[in-house]
């Protein structure tokens, strides 16, 4: 028996030998397989991320920040008071190669053409090609926003816009807008197997596709022609496919990835005293709040809203539910965002003064309320039951009785958008940075049933400021708008806003460069392993 | 025998149509549905949700949808991945050989280690040996896998770093063509020094916890069918001829003992491959466990129903096969007496 222990020992001794790398390496632990190597097809940030590496897109965000800044157009111009938008194309750029694909032209105004129209025309012969499902084309209101795109020379692209929309240039940095190749598609096309497209991305970004094995691993190269913005700076990209947050870290602190985009909560103190690694966050672009239905009395008296504001301790939900990884929020933006108004005054806790303002808006107590609360966790939301049953204690401090509701969540978000609830918690991730795909949640349009306005509050004042805000491309001037917006909305409290999530990611400390993006993306441009 | 093997296979056919007939439903009593799903905040207009149901077939009834999907999977048409876009048997047999890989390693494992030690325990009954083993046994059977996997991930490869955490080869060192799909196989056909040794290394943790359970039962089914045999006249008889003990046990027992093993080891495959599901999560092993897991969250219909049928086609044939093998060293069974 102690033979076999001592064999044991010895031959893990053994094994334990690592033979020694050549090439630089970067190793990303990524969470999950992708649907596709097309963004405009998927939702999801696993998808995303793992496209991002081989396109570019005609505006870009600065990496770490929302800031938008020209990327394949390396400038524009806005005329028509922000009904036309003229790009204007970088020149000299290159196509990837792949296996059986070597591009024969640089990239040019077709391909930006094509990119859009194949979300966009049906007949376009991509329209349908996996599934065609551009989810975020439609969710973004690019249809109903676009008059028309053409190019004037290979180089000059034109989009005109039905309604004044300055912040669609945000849109276009966002990954649903990457830029394929037109040559590629017409390729496939002819060879008869148009969704190869989707599995084998071509494109002009910093890294090109080298291979996908599903569920274990993504390979990239560095692009050596990438003549613009951020380079590479390893050789090669690895996204190891670890589902598992435990595994994550594991391999994180044993050195066999250098990035770990998501970090489970509880592991971050421990990360934080590891001297082999690096912890770094903010609070995401995302917010969760209460949505008081404001068809239905009581939630009508600005004083029942105020009151039952008052009555719910934030502090306490993040402490305990957030785990701290929260910011109380104050306003609908957080506090990452431009134009963000820190002088906005927070309604404290005061269970006391939410009495008397129920007492003064004539309401008796007790009063019974439905509470509804999100069946599935959310980035900015880790519990909705467990928040309502918190804000369900405090209620009743008050007299109100909550009786905590919940449905199957694609039936719940139906059901609050047609506005069946009288409170319900829901909440918004940002797409873009711009604080417009925020506020637009408040405006008159999406109060109608079926729309994402949740309380249902239609303000002249709020809504004239926001429809301004998007004429003009004077980013203070716009700040100023918005100031005033978030004024409004803290004076009507449609809704109580709860947290802004923190979002933690954690590096190896020999990794450079790396920047959290508010958007929660990864990118690995400027990134180097030393 | 032929008589025995036709009435086996034609036991198939119910539990082949009850399969499809549970694999149908049970997805769809899931709450939400492969498009709402995939919906965020942003919400659906009912003119699009009404589109891309009408896409899948959401929009017929559930009789005719069912009927689809036998009439489809009676042509061998397993369908296409609704996340993917990809041949569900496509898709399929890119995962499946890191599950087999994975299992027979298990397997090889559990019967390796397992079989030895229930002999022993057998002829050295009430010994600390076989008290001992008969604990550990116990213990490994009512082993949760995920926290035995995530154990000795922190044990072994954090804490003293002897094996890698996951995955199935070292991602930085090596990279080659898979055309078998089998790590072992393809890293000796890829020529790169060191790759095989490596593709080892990776294999042993996993292995490890997912034979865990096998390797509880099969040490105990050993033990209690070698004590049986142990007791039986012909090895009294053995003794009495004065053969080594060697050759009593390991002859004339073992081998003997060895039949309700099989079966147990036939049985074992569907835990197996139940077991396969965390063992592949915890340990980013690409096979099809993990992937039937993704198929539910995203209600990826063709793909759950399509992967489900064709792991119990794998759990169905290897378990007929066991009964063959077990009817051909057994005629009290081929005979059906």
């Amino acid at each position: 028996m102690k033979s076999l222990v001592l064999a044991s020992l010895g031959l893990a001794a053994l094994l334990a030998g690592m033979p020694a790398a050549t090439a630089k390496t970067l190793v990303y632990c990524s969470e999950g397989s992708p649907e596709n190597f097309t963004p405009a097809l998927n939702t999801t940030g696993t998808t995303f991320d793992a496209a991002r590496p081989v396109y570019d897109r005609l505006t870009e965000f600065k990496r770490g920040t929302t800031e938008v800044i020209p990327g394949l157009a390396e400038s524009w111009d806005i005329a028509d008071g922000g009904k036309t938008i003229t790009f204007h194309l970088r020149k000299g750029v290159k196509f990837h190669g792949v296996k059986d694909f070597t591009p024969t032209r640089d990239f040019n105004a077709d391909d930006v053409l094509f990119s859009i129209n194949r979300q966009w025309k049906e007949d376009n012969p991509y329209f349908k090609v996996s599934g065609g499902k551009y989810d975020y084309f439609n969710d973004m209101d690019m249809p109903a926003s676009i008059d028309s795109v053409t190019k004037t020379d290979d180089y000059t692209v034109v989009l005109k816009l039905k309604e004044p929309n300055t912040p669609i240039l945000a849109n276009f940095a966002m990954d649903f807008m990457a830029i394929g190749s037109a040559e590629y598609a017409d390729f496939l096309l002819k060879k008869g197997t148009p969704e190869q497209f989707d599995q084998t991305p071509v494109g002009t970004g910093p890294f090109y596709f080298v291979a996908y094995q599903k569920d274990s691993v993504i390979r990239f190269k560095k692009n050596p022609d990438h003549n613009f913005g951020e380079k590479a700076l390893v050789d090669d990209l690895v996204f190891a496919i670890t589902p598992d947050a435990t595994a994550r870290y594991a391999k994180l602190k044993a050195g066999e990835c250098h990035v770990n985009g998501y970090p489970r909560l509880a592991d971050v103190p421990e990360m934080e005293k590891d001297a082999t690694l690096k912890v770094v966050h903010q609070p995401g672009l995302n917010i969760a709040y209460w949505a008081f239905n404001m068809t239905k009395p009581p939630f009508d008296k600005l004083e029942v809203r105020q009151a039952l504001s008052m009555a719910i301790d934030r502090d306490a939900i993040i402490k305990d539910v957030y785990l701290g990884a929260g910011d109380k929020a104050k306003t609908l933006i957080p506090p990452t965002m431009w134009s963000y108004d820190d002088k906005i005054a927070d309604y404290a806790y005061d269970p006391e003064k939410a009495k008397a303002l129920l007492a003064k808006a004539g309401v008796n107590t007790p009063l019974d309320i439905d509470l509804w609360y999100q069946p599935v966790q959310r980035p900015y939301n880790p519990n909705g039951k467990r928040i309502g049953e918190m804000m369900q204690a405090d209620l009743a401090k008050i007299g109100v009785n909550a009786k905590l509701v919940t449905f199957e969540w694609g039936e719940y978000r139906k059901r609050l958008e047609n506005a069946e609830d009288n409170t319900g918690q829901m909440g918004w991730t940002g797409d873009n940075g711009d604080p417009d795909n925020f506020f637009f949640l408040l405006g008159c349009p999406d109060g109608k049933p079926g729309a994402n306005n949740i309380p249902k509050w239609c303000n002249a004042e709020f809504n004239d400021l926001l429809a301004k805000a998007r004429s003009i491309s004077d980013q203070a001037e716009r700040a100023k708008l918005y100031a005033r917006m978030q004024e409004i909305e803290h004076d009507e409290q449609p809704e109580l806003l709860l947290a802004h999530s923190i979002v933690y990611e954690a590096t190896r400390a020999n990794v450079e460069g790396y920047k959290q993006s508010p958007l929660g993306t990864h990118a690995f441009q400027g990134v180097d392993v030393k | 025998m032929l008589v025995y093997f036709l009435r086996r296979l034609a036991l198939t056919v119910p539990t082949f149509i009850a399969l499809m007939f549970v694999t149908f439903a049970a997805i769809r009593l899931v709450p939400g549905d492969p498009v709402e799903v995939r919906v965020g905040e942003h919400g659906i207009s009912p003119e699009r949700l009404a589109y891309f149901r009408h896409q899948l077939g959401l929009d017929l009834p559930v009789w005719q949808q069912f009927l689809d999907y036998c009439w489809r999977l009676l042509h061998g048409d397993f369908g296409v991945s609704l996340s993917t876009q990809t041949k569900v048997l496509t898709e399929f047999f890119t995962l499946f050989p890191a599950t087999v890989e994975l299992s027979l390693c298990a397997m090889l494992f559990a019967i390796a280690v397992g079989v030895p030690a229930g002999a022993v325990a057998a002829v050295k009954r009430g010994s600390v040996f076989d008290q001992g083993l008969m604990t550990i046994s116990l213990f490994g059977y009512s082993m949760p896998i995920f926290w035995w996997g995530l154990l000795l991930i922190m044990f072994v490869s954090v804490k003293l770093e002897w094996l890698p955490v996951s995955g199935r080869i070292d991602l930085i060192n090596y990279y080659f063509d898979q055309p078998t799909g089998f790590m072992l196989i393809d890293t000796l056909l890829s020529g790169e020094s060191g790759a095989f040794l490596d593709a080892v290394r990776h294999l042993i943790l996993p292995a490890i916890v997912l034979g865990t359970v096998p390797l509880g039962v099969i040490a105990r089914m050993t033990r209690s069918s070698m004590l049986e045999v142990l007791s039986e006249d012909y090895v009294r008889t053995a003794r009495a001829k004065g053969l080594s003990p060697f050759r009593v046990i390991g002859v004339h027992a073992l081998r003997n003992a060895l039949l309700p093993v099989v079966t147990v080891i036939g049985l074992s495959v569907s835990s197996l491959l139940a077991g396969a599901v965390l063992t592949e999560t915890i340990f980013s092993w690409p096979g099809v466990g993990h992937w039937l897991i993704e198929s539910i969250s995203r209600r990826d219909y063709p793909a759950l129903q399509g992967g489900v049928m064709l792991v119990s086609t794998v759990v169905i044939g290897v378990n007929l096969v066991v009964d063959l093998v077990y009817g051909a060293i057994n005629p009290r069974i081929r005979h059906g007496r």
